[in-house]
């Protein structure tokens, strides 16, 4: 295909595709940096963080197999309030489930823009995030993300994020992290 | 030279207040305690909330094993063990749902919502109809209770009935599972059941965490920071809000004989009320109305608020409305169920408002919790080498210093902050480990 006959929508998706990427690895960094109140920046003011609890169900029955956002008990069911509250009790350097801190890394991966609605790009990801603390305590969280990220003034920030845990049991003792 | 007891009462000394360290880590003492513990107490199943309907049916847990509350088609409450009869398949992998007939996937063997055996592939072609199937029914629990709205079983038929295995302790468990204006039976479960597995013996919370107030300060230094409560920054950011203006009377309780126990505050009925959820718009109007009604309709009853413990691993307590289960799944490990209770009535602001309280405050992913997990994790951890073990843990806080006839409130009582509660339950362990039927333990089946 010559370059002047590129289509240009396909150009311009292919562009927010590796904003989107290079978004969510520069997310990642961040977290895995302990940046915090960087990260927090990365949110809209009223920005919503889901994570729902799985449930074994049957087929024909799979959309009671997560918690509902409106009215169960999830894992994370947030706002910016309360990721800050998370932060700030980080860096109290009293978490003592954070101290000594892990050694976390997020994987991000199978990044996908499904549509654009406005200022609202619509993008899924998958995630491994490793956490490994004191001599040998090593947990591997896997799953997949649902975002909304709304471009503020030129910059993308998340305005929705729904984090799906490929786990029944939480097998991890604790969750000190973010997704 | 591997070490060696002559009796359980040389690890657990509880008039010196001293517990050895090897109760928590040997595997033996964990295997007993499946047979001595686990088969013959009463143990919390789920809520009848959970299966409101004919045919509706929850996954629970009973010790280590998987067992299914169900609600059968003349509405009465089961508990099975979730195992086929033939050759053992689970016969419901499902968390919860709805069915008339549960059917193993295995040989299709099928069973009513009552246990009974009512469909078998073959039956006149292969078994020639020579199969007893009123002999192969779902193995039933010897007794279930409905305490309030809480289901409870026990394998041991001659165990007492729960009421009597609960005792007086029901002054501090019951208002649990009331409505926010006393109305008996009156909370209800929300859907979504927390579970998590913690690398440690299902005795460090269940024994040793409830009534351990003197832990909070330490542990959960950084919560205050956080400001998570209901009230947001104000009350100094503690995690509970600050509840009353006047100083209500608070004990660590422990019910003699029976091993329940636990820290209590008791507000008197004509308390005044106190705005606790500053961060909840409209939650306000609703507690303040509830804490009228009950004021109005139960004014003898005092308000208690108490972090109750049910021997051997329930406990449910607090402003958080949380019940916690502390399954054993081995000797160093813990499954942990967390059940969230609400008013059943309460309006839409207040289910949200709670709801989210609950689960930054507890749980995995609560702020909350966190610390408590790194520090039963590595306690564990660190008791189990050959020199630990030597060396006892200390639960001696506050011993000699019980309340001498404490009187208005039923139970034996010590300061808040101590450690009686915990000599109380590992008496009882004791009593249960030692004991080879329920007619050598308190308190004796009452027959009629």
């Amino acid at each position: 295909m010559a370059l002047n006959t590129i289509d240009s929508g396909l150009l311009e998706r292919l562009l927010l595709h590796r904003e989107v990427e290079e978004f969510l690895y520069a997310e990642a960094e961040l977290l895995d940096e302990r940046r915090f109140n960087d990260w927090l920046d990365l949110f809209t003011e009223d920005a919503r963080y889901f994570m729902p609890i799985r449930r074994n169900v049957k087929w024909g029955e799979l959309e009671r197999g997560e918690t509902s956002e409106s009215s169960e008990i999830s894992w994370f069911d947030e706002g910016k309030p309360t990721l800050t509250s998370r932060v700030r009790q980080l860096e109290t350097g009293l978490h003592w489930a954070e101290e000594p801190i892990s050694r976390v890394c997020h994987m991000v991966s199978n990044v996908q823009v499904m549509r654009v609605e406005g200022q609202d790009v619509h993008a899924k990801s998958r995630f491994l995030v490793y956490r490994n603390r004191l001599q040998d305590e090593t947990d591997f969280f896997l799953g997949k993300r649902e975002d909304v990220l709304r471009r503020v003034e030129g910059q993308l920030k998340i305005a929705r994020r729904k984090i799906i845990l490929d786990q029944n049991v939480l097998l991890a003792k604790n969750v000190t992290i973010f997704f | 030279m591997v070490a060696t007891w002559s009796s359980l009462r040389d690890l657990v000394d509880v008039g010196r207040g001293i517990v050895s360290r090897e109760v928590f880590v040997n595997e033996e003492i964990y295997q007993q305690e499946q047979e001595q513990i686990f088969a013959r107490a009463w143990l919390f199943i789920g809520h009848e909330s959970q299966v409101a309907n004919p045919g509706d049916y929850f996954a629970s847990r009973m010790g280590e094993e998987a067992v299914l509350l169900t609600r059968d088609r003349q509405r009465k409450l089961h508990v099975f063990l979730n195992t086929c009869r033939h050759r053992g398949m689970k016969i419901c992998r499902y968390d919860q749902g709805n069915a008339l007939v549960l059917t193993c996937p295995f040989h299709g063997w099928s069973y009513d919502t009552d246990g009974r055996l009512v469909g078998v592939p073959g039956f006149k072609e292969f078994y020639h109809e020579e199969l007893d199937r009123s002999q192969w029914g779902l193995v039933e629990v010897a007794q279930l209770a409905n305490y309030h709205g809480s289901i409870w079983a026990t394998w041991d038929p001659e165990a007492p009935p729960f009421e009597q295995y609960l005792g007086d302790y029901d002054f501090y468990l019951r208002p649990h599972f009331e409505g926010d204006d006393g109305r008996d039976a009156g909370a209800e479960i929300f859907g979504g059941i927390q579970k998590w597995r913690m690398p440690c013996n299902w005795k460090f919370p269940a024994l040793t965490f409830n009534g351990d107030r003197s832990h909070a300060a330490m542990t959960h230094r950084s919560t205050t920071v956080a400001a998570f409560g209901p009230q947001g920054a104000l009350g100094e950011g503690f995690r509970h809000g600050i509840q009353s203006r006047r100083v209500p009377l608070q004990y660590e309780v422990l019910m003699p004989g029976l091993g329940h126990g636990g820290a209590a505050t008791i507000r008197q009925a004509d308390e005044p009320y106190m705005d606790t959820w500053q961060t909840v718009p409209g939650a306000d109007d609703y507690y303040r109305e509830m804490h009228r009604k009950r004021a109005e309709q139960f004014p003898d009853r005092p308000r208690v608020q108490a972090g109750c413990n049910v021997f051997p691993n329930f406990i449910t307590g607090g402003a958080v409305r949380t019940i916690a289960v502390w399954h054993p799944a081995g000797p160093h490990t813990t499954e942990v169920w967390r059940f969230f209770l609400v008013d059943s009535q309460a309006p839409e602001v207040v289910r949200d408002g709670l709801r989210r309280f609950q689960m930054r405050y507890s749980g995995p992913v609560g702020m909350t919790e966190q610390d408590d997990m790194e520090n039963w994790n590595y306690a564990h951890a660190a008791s189990r080498g050959t020199i630990a073990r030597r060396h006892p843990y200390n639960y001696q806080m506050g011993l000699g210093h019980e309340i001498p006839d404490g009187g208005k409130v039923p139970g034996s009582l010590n300061q808040m902050t101590a450690e009686h509660a915990q000599r109380g339950r590992f008496a009882r362990w004791l009593e249960f480990m030692e004991a080879p039927s329920w007619r050598d333990m308190s308190p004796r089946r009452q027959l009629r």
